[in-house]
């Protein structure tokens, strides 16, 4: 494995207001490696993936994509580094107006000038990488359950081959047996294309099946990062408290008492 | 000194609002002149705001017109000049019913539409999606509604005049016993070149403002539901605003002498 890090942030910082979001995020992801970020609610794991796509541009730091800073980059060269990223929204943001097919293809329809037949063609081949038949490829969002919205929205995240995919919270929402399909299908996907995978996640159990390397943000700082295998040994109280989903120990919610 | 600084507030509030806007505007327009271009979502925008409206604005200007007509009638009656009906059908018609009413119903109709889906994209991370797909939003989203609005509401006006102008005749003829050809030789004698063409320009102002307010009030919208609500309904106020407003500096840039 390549030491160069294929992305890294570095003093990434981010507020909205007087809210300090991001306060000085220093991060490496290897290529070819499965790193998950995990941490609370509000605690910028949303934020520092939305600054690396850059979908917000950070007050301060910056975000090396194979060694360009992205956050400089406008216009044709940014557009140039996205083709390099594939998305999995939380919310899997599937456009309703389209069919199913249409969503799959369509960076390589309106990205990358793909003839429509040629784009549904490998949509539907997409499709079968998660599990799901060329009979979806008609439907509407709308028409979908909520673990086979996850499996297009995979699907539509894999279509362009991309060097690096991001996760966000893949599995919020779904039931146990949904949620570990839908985490083998990523570890299937990442691994089948030698992708780069950036996670976010609440979930522990996705975090022990998909990632390489876990970090762990809190108060906007990397407060732990190392390998999945020691997670459970890592020696750090706030990540031992969050693992194991104790209200107790030095992460403090703030909640009203009756 | 809290008086001040709300007032303070408010102004500086209003001076950010309008920077957003007139960016937004520019970044909007400025695609209009850069390809890529979405030609399959310019028409399909154009049948949205085109044909779909037809009915919505036909019927307005049918029966404003008929009522027109009717209170014209009864207004110059009072001093026997009934005969200037067709007159002021036709030019009030032309020049500000059929586009103000026109853009106003637009605005109902279009303008909170494309704010409620573009404002939905928004909070449902589909605008972001779109950005990882490599396509930029404005080209894909915006553009071809500004497009769409300054082609086909002018197009709108057109059928809605001779809709107007056909529901005063209707009532003219059918029931206030005008002579049908005198009533049609009139509105051809008095309509010139200029009155058309200031409400087609009044139209493509409206339809640039309508769809600029659903594309920008939609593209900002936050909050879930209620922020798509909001978004909405800031949408349709703000357009209907500034068509009765934009319309007054029209028919001055047009009429004043």
């Amino acid at each position: 494995m390549s030491t160069t890090a294929k992305i890294s942030l570095q003093g990434v910082a981010k507020r909205f207001g007087k809210k300090v979001v991001l306060d000085g995020i220093d991060l490496d992801v290897r290529p070819a490696e499965s790193l998950v970020i995990i941490g609370g609610s509000g605690t910028g794991k949303s934020v520092t993936l939305k600054c690396v796509l850059g979908l917000l541009r950070p007050d301060a730091g910056r975000i090396m994509v194979d060694g360009d800073d992205v956050v400089a980059m406008s216009g044709s060269n940014h557009e140039r580094v996205m083709r390099k990223f594939g998305m999995l929204f939380q919310g899997a943001a599937l456009f309703d107006s389209l069919p199913v097919w249409h969503n799959v293809a369509f960076g390589l329809i309106n990205g990358r000038g793909l003839a429509r037949a040629e784009a549904r063609a490998v949509a539907v081949t997409k499709l079968g990488q998660v599990g799901l038949g060329p009979e979806v490829a008609d439907l509407r969002p709308a028409e979908l359950s909520g673990g086979m919205l996850k499996r297009v929205a995979l699907a539509r995240a894999i279509a362009a081959d991309p060097e690096i995919i991001f996760f966000d919270e893949p599995t919020t929402g779904l039931d146990p047996i949904m949620a570990d399909v839908i985490n083998n299908l990523i570890v299937d996907c990442v691994r089948r294309l030698g992708a780069t995978a950036l996670s976010i996640t609440h979930d522990i159990a996705s975090v022990r099946k998909i990632a390489d390397r876990v970090a762990m943000i809190y108060q906007g700082k990397i407060i732990w990062c190392g390998a999945v295998a020691d997670l459970d040994h890592s020696g750090n109280p706030y990540v031992d408290q969050f693992i194991h989903g104790r209200a107790e120990g030095p992460i403090q919610m703030q909640v009203l008492k009756p | 000194m809290d008086v001040l600084a709300a007032l303070g507030r408010v102004v500086l509030g209003f001076a950010a609002a309008t920077g957003r806007l007139g960016l937004f505007t520019g970044h909007a327009l400025s695609h209009v002149f850069r390809p890529p271009y979405f030609l399959g979502q310019v028409a399909q925008q154009m049948v949205s705001i085109g044909y779909f409206s037809l009915p919505v604005v036909g019927l307005t200007a049918l029966f404003t017109g008929m009522a027109l007509a009717l209170q014209i009638f009864e207004g110059s009656s009072r001093f026997n000049a009934e005969g200037t009906v067709a007159f002021v059908v036709a030019i009030g018609m032309t020049r500000e019913l059929a586009p103000v009413l026109g853009g106003l119903m637009v605005a109902g109709r279009v303008g909170a539409a494309m704010a409620a889906e573009i404002g939905t994209m928004r909070v449902t991370d589909q605008i972001d999606a779109l950005m990882t797909l490599s396509t930029n939003p404005f080209k894909y989203l915006i553009t071809p509604r500004l497009v769409a609005g300054v082609t086909m509401v002018p197009f709108l006006v057109a059928v809605g005049d001779a809709i107007g102008i056909f529901g005063g005749y209707t009532i003219s003829v059918q029931l206030l016993d005008f002579n049908s050809s005198t009533y049609i030789r009139n509105t051809f004698d008095i309509l010139e070149n200029i009155d058309i063409i200031a409400g087609l320009v009044k139209a493509a102002v409206f339809g640039f403002i309508v769809t600029l307010m659903g594309c920008y009030h939609g593209y900002h919208s936050q909050g879930g539901a209620q922020g798509v609500g909001a978004a909405t309904t800031n949408a349709v106020v703000s357009a209907s605003i500034l068509i009765l407003t934009s319309n007054l500096v029209v028919t001055q840039l047009f009429f004043s002498r």
